[in-house]
């Protein structure tokens, strides 16, 4: 499988205190073309701050960072901000938990998705910009597409804003996709849809997908791999049914036993 | 107590702000307190042969029109500029408050005719009302004061009403009402703690705007009367005097810069706590 | 008919203005709840599940008294049923101590005066309860994790005994061995005073862990009842069906 993520010896400390405080040690990744990944851990385990750094989203002058975020043959915690820009939004996409707040309330919808290619492909044109918006906005299972292009985020329901979260994300056509609890504040029956839709753009586009959640049970039903972190640390990876039947780990062994079992028939 | 002192060291070596406000602040008040014993001269005292005076040893910030020793002026008219500022802020954040808290706990009627009563205050520029309000009563400090005071309580009543609607939709309030707290408890216990942190800095801007407020209205004439001055009604007089001699606008003026400046430093500081 | 019911609803309807009384605009009403009925048997653990705009929480909201706009009845066998919420971050006033948290439902109790002793004996009696150390007394909301702040909150609504407990997604904004913690402890409150609990969720394996009965609602409606084994077994209504394959149940 071809490599097109490598993250080796991710370390990110915060020193907004008198002490220095460890968010995320020795954070290793390898990602392939078309591979789903999940990272699992509670709130505090450095999960969503590793796949931050990832997508170049870790500005702050309080913030020391080091090791290495390989990717297209570039060091994204040490490559310029022009360099990172022309990756953010394009060929790297991220999506957040919040879809009620990470869409813009002032804007249409079709202007929010159209906004990457705006920036990144200035070449295409406005009409042809349009038409793959609502191409894109289709694909994300929104069927009355072109009316959603003029509606405003507050005339959606939370698991059509994460639809279009999602058709942003995907209109450039990114290489890696990062979905930070993309369905924690999403019902269940629509948690379950968000999920096939990531599951049907990772077949038909090929998109490396790094999966961030703290449910174990969505994890395991999307992603090939998972890593487990806690406080900071990886304290275990491996394919996914692996470490869900052998977890080898104490603390992953106390993250299974927390879901409760469910036996229809005793 | 030991935690309290550790956390006020810490606040002060790491917050410019708050340094700042607490040394210029200092140094007002000094002013004002060292002339609660002593001035080196009665403030009234008038000395026709050294009318307008420059700096001196016998006037470190020399004479007035009349002869009156500046420094000791500035030192009363200060502490009254300070009483009346107080007094506004007071007036104004007591009443705001109650006003404010009752509207927007209890909405309804209540609340929509009080705010409208609000709005139309709130069309009229403080001091301008304030005017209104000294034309009625009469002119005089205490006057002035309790005019100021009414014209301040609008912006209090505002900002506590705005966030009492904002606490009173927390979960704490609901589950406060469900153990049965009255109403008058979870205004007052409940709810008026939680906004201390907002009230606080409304209270330091709103002390800076009575200070000013103060001193444009004795400016305009209305505040304390001769031959007691306040840091307004002197430079009020001294304005004709700007170039002869400039120290007597100078010490009045610095004086209000330095309390605006202080008040606005200790203000940010305080928002800047941790 | 039950035997001998802790709560009794019948024929509840609730509404809510969507805007506050103004003078310049008519209140418009949006009924939230349709003609809902059922009872609640004293001691048991009574689940009710559905998705966000369900109604789940609006009938919560009803039986504790805080919207009082609904027709219908609720009967109730014990005054005072008390309520702990979704978020812990916000469900504790932030400037108070969680002793004197724990002391307020005490101190502004009608029916009985507390001595500053029996007081201070039953907030001991409390910490033990929900696991906290004496030490915690003094710390504020802030200083505290979800899960212990979680804790406090039940502490607080037990603190005068009520006969019924309305826990409003408890565990959802906790993380997943925190939820555990957390349920074990009300599970085990259940055991040792019997208290009745309506145990609202939109986690279905939450619910199925802790519930004797449970109840479907969806857009206001309740959409099934039943003892939670058979619901989950054999469901009747095809949304009860698509939430439990959602959750990956069955």
């Amino acid at each position: 499988m071809e490599i097109i993520l490598d993250v080796t010896d991710l370390h990110i400390e915060f020193h907004d205190h008198d002490v220095p405080e460890v968010a995320v040690e020795d954070f290793d990744l390898m990602l392939g073309k078309g591979e789903i990944v999940g990272i699992v851990g509670e709130s505090g385990s450095g999960k969503s701050m590793s796949a931050l750094a990832i997508a170049g989203l870790l500005n702050r002058k309080s913030l020391k960072k080091s090791g290495r975020i390989m990717f297209d043959g570039n060091d994204l915690l040490t490559c310029d901000r022009k360099t990172l820009r022309s990756y953010q939004g394009d060929e790297i996409s991220i999506i957040f938990q919040e879809p009620m707040t990470s869409l813009n309330p002032v804007k249409k919808i079709g202007w929010q998705v159209e906004e990457p290619l705006f920036i990144h492909h200035p070449e295409v044109t406005k009409p042809e910009r349009k038409e793959k918006a609502i191409g894109m906005l289709k694909a994300v299972g929104l069927e009355n597409a072109e009316d959603v292009y003029n509606m405003y985020p507050h005339e959606l329901s939370g698991g059509m804003r994460q639809r279009v979260m999602i058709a942003a994300a995907m209109i450039g056509d990114p290489k890696i996709l990062i979905a930070d609890e993309p369905t924690t504040a999403l019902d269940v029956t629509v948690q379950a849809q968000i999920v096939e839709l990531l599951k049907r753009f990772n077949k038909e586009r090929k998109t490396s997908i790094i999966f961030i959640s703290h449910d174990l049970s969505l994890v395991n039903q999307l992603c090939q791999r998972v890593i487990v972190m806690q406080h900071g640390n990886i304290v275990e990876s491996g394919k996914t049914s692996d470490v869900f039947t052998h977890p080898r780990d104490i603390y992953t062994k106390r993250l299974i036993a927390a879901i409760p079992r469910i036996d229809l028939n005793t | 107590m030991k935690k309290m002192q550790t956390s006020l060291k810490k606040n002060i070596r790491e917050n410019t702000y708050l340094l700042a406000g607490m040394i210029i602040t200092g140094a007002v008040l000094l002013l004002i307190i060292v002339g609660l014993f002593w001035m080196p001269y009665e403030p009234t005292m008038m000395n026709a042969s050294e009318k307008l005076a420059g700096i001196s040893l016998r006037h470190p910030m020399g004479t007035d029109n009349m002869g009156r020793d500046v420094l000791s002026r500035v030192m009363y008219g200060s502490r009254i500029t300070l009483f009346i500022a107080i007094g506004t802020v007071l007036i104004g954040a007591v009443m705001g408050t109650i006003i404010g808290a009752v509207t927007g706990y209890f909405g309804g009627m209540l609340d929509e005719v009080a705010m409208r009563i609000i709005d139309a205050l709130f069309a009229f520029p403080s001091i301008l009302l304030a005017l209104v309000i000294v034309s009625v009563f009469g002119t005089g400090w205490l006057q002035l004061l309790l005019s100021l005071g009414i014209a301040f309580i609008p912006s209090f009543a505002r900002i506590v009403r705005g966030e009492v609607l904002r606490c009173k939709s927390m979960d704490y309030v609901e589950n406060a009402r469900l153990i049965g707290v009255s109403d008058l408890r979870m205004i007052f216990v409940h709810i008026l703690p939680n906004i201390k942190g907002v009230m606080a800095s409304s209270i330091m801007i709103g002390f800076n705007n009575a200070v000013l407020a103060e001193a444009g209205l004795s400016y305009l004439g209305v505040g304390s009367q001769p031959p007691y001055a306040s840091l307004g009604k002197m430079l009020s007089d001294a304005q004709q005097y700007m170039f002869t001699a400039p120290f007597y606008v100078l010490c009045p003026g610095v004086v209000i810069v330095l309390m605006v400046l202080g008040f606005a430093f200790l203000g940010e500081g305080l928002a800047r706590w941790k | 008919m039950i035997e001998s019911p802790v709560l009794r609803v019948k024929d509840l309807n609730v509404f809510y203005k969507n805007n506050k009384s103004r003078f310049f605009s008519k209140n418009k009403k949006i009924q939230a709840l349709f003609d809902v009925s059922f009872e609640m048997e004293e001691g048991e653990v009574l689940a009710i599940a559905g998705e966000s705009g369900s109604g789940k929480s609006t009938l919560a909201r009803a039986i504790v008294g805080i919207n009082k706009d609904y027709t219908g009845q609720i009967w109730q066998k014990y005054e005072n049923p008390q309520m702990v919420f979704q978020d812990p971050y916000s469900s504790l006033n932030p400037s108070k101590t969680i002793g004197w948290l724990l002391e307020e439902p005490l101190r502004v109790d009608k029916k009985k005066k507390w001595s500053r002793r029996e007081i201070d004996d039953r907030v001991k009696e409390i910490m033990e309860e929900i696991e906290l150390p004496l030490s915690m007394l003094g710390r504020y909301p802030a200083q505290l994790s979800g899960g212990q702040r979680q804790r406090v909150c039940i502490g607080i609504a037990l603190m005068r005994s009520p006969g019924l407990l309305i826990a409003d997604e408890p565990v959802s904004a906790l993380d997943v061995t925190i939820q555990a913690q957390v349920l074990e402890l009300l599970e085990n409150l259940h055991k040792k005073h019997g208290i009745s609990i309506i145990f609202i969720s939109h986690d279905l394996r939450v619910v199925y862990k802790i519930s004797d009965h449970v109840m479907i609602m969806k857009d206001g409606h309740v959409v099934e009842y039943g003892d939670t084994r058979s619901v989950y077994k054999a469901p009747q209504h095809p949304y009860t069906g698509q939430l439990l394959k959602a959750a990956g149940i069955c």
